[in-house]
């Protein structure tokens, strides 16, 4: 009798339990819709870019090695004139450019933060660089407009619209991405290791150069792919900079576009389901391609690289 | 924290410097955090080949006092008075801390090999050096690894890397990466306090081979390991060091009562 009592009350639901499955519930229902809205992203622009294969009958191979673009119309030799080539060029090579000039910078200013002066690291470089990355991407355009490309008409010569215009400008934007990313890596980098090489007799530069950056070359690496995948995405800034002229680049100086900036700049001149419009879809389906492959290359160098204590 | 170093009694012992071999001393030694007197009063001589212990409760200063003699408490503390290596006051502006470093070698509490192989770990200070002849490596990596007892586990996964190993044997590979650089003073902030019992053993039995080359000096929360391992024990307490003897004595006839009170756990 007293056990079935005592059973009836520690089966029935309290209120407590009941606010448990409600918390329960509401967590799992936000990370339902989030999973859904990802996917309808990914499922809509996938049919969508897909339909200049499937639909409009462009052969994938003339996508990614044609070299003029000018949807609805065809080359000469008669292949339909969607050959993204020279923006998909203009992208990588604005993109790696542009990291290959910020990550010595970035380093360095990350080791004087975090190895050389702390303190002054904190206080100064610390804001500055949270500074740059609130800076609208827009401003950095119209610096880039006002002052870059007449710099590059001086030095270089052309029109200063052009591939190095766009690496300039982004290798001020992506700069704070990978310094503070940097920063992180190295202080995560356990203090015994400074001690232990110290202790050794090595000098500050060795300890910094051959144990500290050694061990923080994963998250460095990561760093430098995170910049790349914000150089890739960035749209406004290098429209503005760039020419915007859907033409294979064959120096630095001329005018060139990216895959970003053929997409701002047409967007808005085509008719829904043409041709025109599905051939934009096909870059934005190219740019979501490679963001999530940036995306499993972070995720790759992230688990090889975590300190095993 | 004020310390009030005359109320009690002190006992440190000292040689007569005319028949033994003194590897290093201080005198006047004090060190300060910041404003704070954290270390006084350790007049400490050290014989050449022996092993001494510093004992003491967690606080008392010993860790301090063994990083400041070779000069790892730069930038973290102030550290006042004489150090003597060999005679020479390293305490002093002008002297070479990597050279200091390299004569006085250290190995921390925990096990901390750099996240390279087996072999850049103990190459590492070599190649710093700038010797980077692969036939004088190689010999340099088998004799200290032998040295520091560890080279038969090791020998075949030398480009293996240390951070795969257990505690042990990346505690052993440390000492091996110390030795590589020919110290003459092995400094050991307790070694084999993240190491089970049998590593514990074999760490021991490594040090009293080093003992006929080097003077070391190791700090220890294991009295039974000071008393089976030292010729020499120092007891701290409160920032000073309270007695100074043979080891033998200060576990069976310590002169001072706190010690006494502290090595026959009736301590506070």
């Amino acid at each position: 009798m007293q056990n079935q009592k005592l059973a009836k009350q520690l089966f029935k639901k309290s209120k407590t339990a009941r606010y448990e499955r409600f918390g329960r519930l509401l967590c799992f229902s936000a990370l339902v819709m989030i999973m859904a809205i990802v996917i309808g992203i990914i499922v809509f622009i996938a049919t969508k870019g897909m339909s200049t294969f499937l639909k409009d009958h462009i052969s994938v191979r003339d996508f990614f090695t044609g070299t003029l673009w000018n949807p609805g119309t065809k080359t000469p030799s008669g292949h339909a004139a969607v050959g993204a080539l020279p923006m998909i060029v203009g992208s990588f090579l604005v993109t790696i450019l542009a990291a290959i000039i910020s990550t010595p910078f970035a380093i360095g200013t990350a080791v004087y933060m975090t190895e050389i002066s702390p303190k002054r690291g904190a206080k100064i470089l610390q804001p500055v660089t949270e500074l740059l990355v609130g800076i609208p991407s827009v401003v950095y355009g119209f610096i880039g407009l006002s002052v870059v490309v007449p710099f590059v008409r001086n030095v270089f010569g052309g029109s200063g619209f052009g591939i190095l215009s766009g690496t300039f400008v982004l290798f001020v934007m992506i700069l704070p991405t990978i310094v503070s990313m940097t920063v992180d890596s190295l202080k995560s980098v356990p203090t015994y290791y400074r001690q232990a090489s110290q202790a050794l007799g090595a000098t500050k530069w060795q300890t910094i150069w051959k144990v500290v950056l050694r061990a923080a070359t994963p998250g460095i690496l990561t760093a430098i792919v995170f910049g790349m995948a914000r150089a890739f995405g960035e749209a406004l800034a290098v429209q503005m900079v760039i020419g915007n002229a859907s033409l294979m680049p064959h120096n630095l100086i001329s005018p060139a576009s990216t895959l970003t900036s053929v997409l701002t700049a047409g967007m808005g001149n085509t008719v829904m389901g043409s041709l025109q419009n599905d051939a934009l879809w096909s870059l934005a389906l190219v740019l979501l391609v490679m963001s999530l492959f940036f995306n499993l290359l972070v995720h790759f160098i992230g688990r090889k690289g975590a300190f095993s204590k | 924290m004020q310390l009030d170093a005359n109320n009690h009694e002190r006992f440190i012992y000292h040689f007569d410097p005319e028949e033994n071999d003194i590897e290093m001393a201080t005198k006047n030694l004090e060190i300060y955090y910041g404003k704070n007197l954290a270390m006084q009063n350790a007049d400490i001589q050290f014989k050449k080949n022996t092993i001494t212990a510093l004992i003491g409760p967690s606080g008392s200063g010993k860790s301090t006092y063994l990083r400041s003699l070779n000069r790892m408490n730069d930038g973290v503390a102030t550290v006042k008075g004489q150090i003597l290596y060999e005679g020479v006051n390293i305490n002093q502006p002008g002297i070479d801390v990597y050279e200091v470093r390299r004569r006085i070698g250290m190995v921390f509490q925990r096990p901390n090999p750099f996240a390279k192989s087996i072999y850049d770990n103990v190459t590492f200070a070599l190649q710093r050096r700038g010797v980077h002849d692969k036939k004088i490596l190689d010999e340099v990596v088998e004799t200290t690894l032998k040295q520091a007892a560890v080279w038969d586990q090791v020998k075949d996964s030398l480009h293996k890397s240390a951070q795969s190993l257990s505690g042990g044997q990346a505690q052993r590979v440390c000492i091996a990466r110390a030795l590589a650089v020919k110290p003459d003073v092995l400094l050991l902030d307790e070694p084999a306090s993240a190491l089970d019992p049998v590593s514990t053993s074999k760490l021991e039995q490594t040090l009293r081979e080093l003992k006929p080359n080097y003077t070391i000096i190791i700090v220890t929360h294991n009295m039974q390991q000071a008393a089976r391992l030292s010729d020499y024990t120092v007891f701290f307490n409160l920032g000073e060091a309270i007695e100074y003897n043979k080891t033998r004595k200060i576990f069976t006839r310590p002169k001072i009562q706190l010690t006494d009170d502290y090595v026959s756990g009736n301590f506070g």
